[in-house]
């Protein structure tokens, strides 16, 4: 059973984490209160719960796990995974990367850092993958290239659009160079999806960086943004210590790229459903009937 | 040999640069400057020139040979406007259907306020996209330090060749040892694990051709080279661009296709 403070965080580089705890799962008592990162007012959780997990008082987007962004976004019950039981094995023999994921499983109750499947927005058929920042944080190694660009290629040939939720540290260094394949495999699987004129939209969360950013997420047809997500190619930690100096405030937040030109709106929890609905409707993607897509 | 040795041979001051590779290969070599929208990014150079009969396209990073043009080349390491300047050539390249030539030699893609506020992460993956389906044969080689993402924005191509004292690595080893272990001593076992050498690659499939290094005598490096190149495109041209892109996708296709599923 897993208990508050057993694991510890992700070992990495980026950031403070303000996890979001799974409601559904009994072994972790439910707090009553949860206390703002950003304004360090408190909120009920039944409140956040019920607002997106949006700060009620300053609007602070806590983080969230994957199958609750899913819950937000898909349709009830019209998600089909793809693909869910594929696990990392350590084909480096890296020290250590066996207990790590072995880790991550137990406490992200996923196999894999990233979902994927098919589903229905506002009844509109779509391919969608949303990824895990619970699972080793959201990293890239073989099984999520294989199940991102498996997913490019299932809309390609049933020509559908492709919904993406990307969180991310980066490529997996525990799967070397194998690990940074997978960033030219999946723009491989972009393309080609482009290339046959489907549409492919990015939703950039916090944290979106490294191989990831330098791949699939800064490649869709229209780019959006949580606001005050953390969008980076290289992490703040690894500039400062580059140039040493301090970075301005708010530097590679969305609202930075959005103002440099890197995204195409920002778009807060609570709209992004309907945001998405809205531009599938102008892309004329045709609505699916019941037989297809559901459970 | 053990993998950190490799790894300072790879980033030896003494070892040629991009543009010994380009003077000794190449005739003719005519360089082409800047990506139209910001700037000409001295960390990389591209233009045309002849291997032997074959004009060809030629994109190489350069670390710089001494204390002012490394400083001038920045150590190698590109902003987003490099790897523009590379893209706009390849482009060229497949307007004029010339093979292409990418010579990796990067610690990495630069990490600053200027390259993050262009789109570092932007620019590399419209690389790797684009890539992967122009329409003429490309073939990357890493001539010293292949450093991740930087490297990669170079590497989708039909064939990838290692020297036999590069390296080619998802993060540097010091990197990944006070990353992973908070422990910077720990470099060379990070070497070791990250699996980064050429014999390394070649094994896991990465890259495809180890050229030797006999007697630190690059002159051989240089013949084997252009000879390799021009038995290669001589081969690829009679292929059509439809086979050409689709071989290039397997080629990166394959990687943790079959080997994950339980
Ligand atoms: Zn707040």
């Amino acid at each position: 059973m897993i208990s508050k403070g057993l694991f510890k965080k992700p070992k990495n580089e980026l950031e403070d984490h303000h996890w979001v705890k799974r409601q559904s799962d009994p072994a972790i008592p439910s707090e009553l209160c949860r206390s703002c990162p950003s304004c360090k007012q408190l909120s009920f959780t039944s409140d956040l719960d019920n607002n997106f997990h949006i700060c009620p008082k300053c609007g602070y987007h806590f983080r969230i796990n994957g199958r609750q962004r899913l819950n937000m976004i898909i349709d009830p019950g019209s998600f089909t995974e793809h693909h869910q039981n594929l696990i990392s094995t350590n084909r480096l023999e890296f020290p250590g990367y066996e207990e790590k994921l072995e880790q991550a499983t137990l406490f992200s109750h996923e196999n894999e850092g990233v979902i994927t499947g098919i589903g229905k927005i506002g009844g509109y058929d779509v391919a969608l993958f949303v990824m895990e920042v619970t699972f080793m944080m959201g990293s890239m190694g073989q099984v999520v290239g294989e199940k991102i660009t498996l997913l490019f290629e299932y809309a390609t040939e049933h020509h559908l659009p492709v919904i993406g939720f990307t969180v991310s540290g980066g490529a997996r260094m525990q799967e070397g160079l194998l690990a940074l394949m997978q960033m030219a495999k999946t723009s491989g699987g972009v393309k080609r999806h482009s290339d046959a004129g489907l549409l492919y939209i990015a939703v950039l969360t916090d944290p979106t960086t490294g191989g990831v950013t330098a791949s699939f997420a800064m490649e869709a047809d229209i780019t959006l943004a949580e606001p005050e997500a953390l969008i980076a190619f290289a992490g703040p930690r690894v500039i400062e210590q580059t140039i040493r100096q301090r970075l301005p405030k708010g530097f590679q937040r969305a609202e930075f790229l959005l103002e440099k030109g890197f995204v195409d709106g920002i778009v807060p929890r609570n709209l992004q459903k309907d945001t998405l609905i809205r531009l599938l409707s102008l892309h004329s993607i045709p609505k699916g009937g019941d037989d297809h897509g559901s459970l | 040999m053990e993998a950190y040795k490799r790894v300072a041979l790879a980033r030896k001051k003494t070892r040629p640069t991009g543009q010994d590779f380009i003077n000794n290969i190449f005739t003719d070599f005519i360089e082409l400057h800047g990506d139209r929208y910001f700037g000409d990014d001295p960390a990389v150079i591209t233009g045309i020139g002849y291997l032997l009969d074959m004009p060809v396209t030629i994109i190489a990073q350069e670390r710089g040979k001494n204390t002012k043009s490394r400083i001038k080349r920045n150590f190698g390491s590109s902003h987003p406007e490099g790897y523009r300047k590379a893209l706009r050539q390849m482009h060229l390249a497949e307007k004029f259907n010339r093979p292409i030539v990418c010579f990796i030699d990067t610690s990495g893609a630069f990490c600053g306020i200027g390259a993050e506020e262009r789109g570092q992460g932007h620019a590399i993956a419209q690389n790797l996209m684009e890539m992967m389906s122009l329409k003429v044969p490309v073939i990357s080689i890493i001539i010293g330090e292949g450093g991740s993402g930087g490297a990669l924005a170079l590497g989708v191509a039909d064939e990838v060749w290692m020297l036999e004292n590069a390296i080619y690595s998802v993060i540097s080893p010091e990197g990944c040892a006070s990353i992973l272990w908070k422990d910077p001593s720990k470099t060379k076992e990070a070497a070791n694990c990250l699996k980064l050498t050429a014999q390394d690659l070649l094994e896991l499939e990465v890259i495809d051709e180890i050229i030797s290094e006999n007697h630190r005598d690059f002159k051989n490096v240089y013949r084997e080279l252009k000879l390799n190149l021009y038995k290669r495109f001589r081969k690829s041209q009679i292929l059509s661009p439809e086979i050409l892109t689709q071989t290039r996708y397997n080629r990166f296709r394959k990687f943790g296709a079959l080997d994950i599923t339980k």
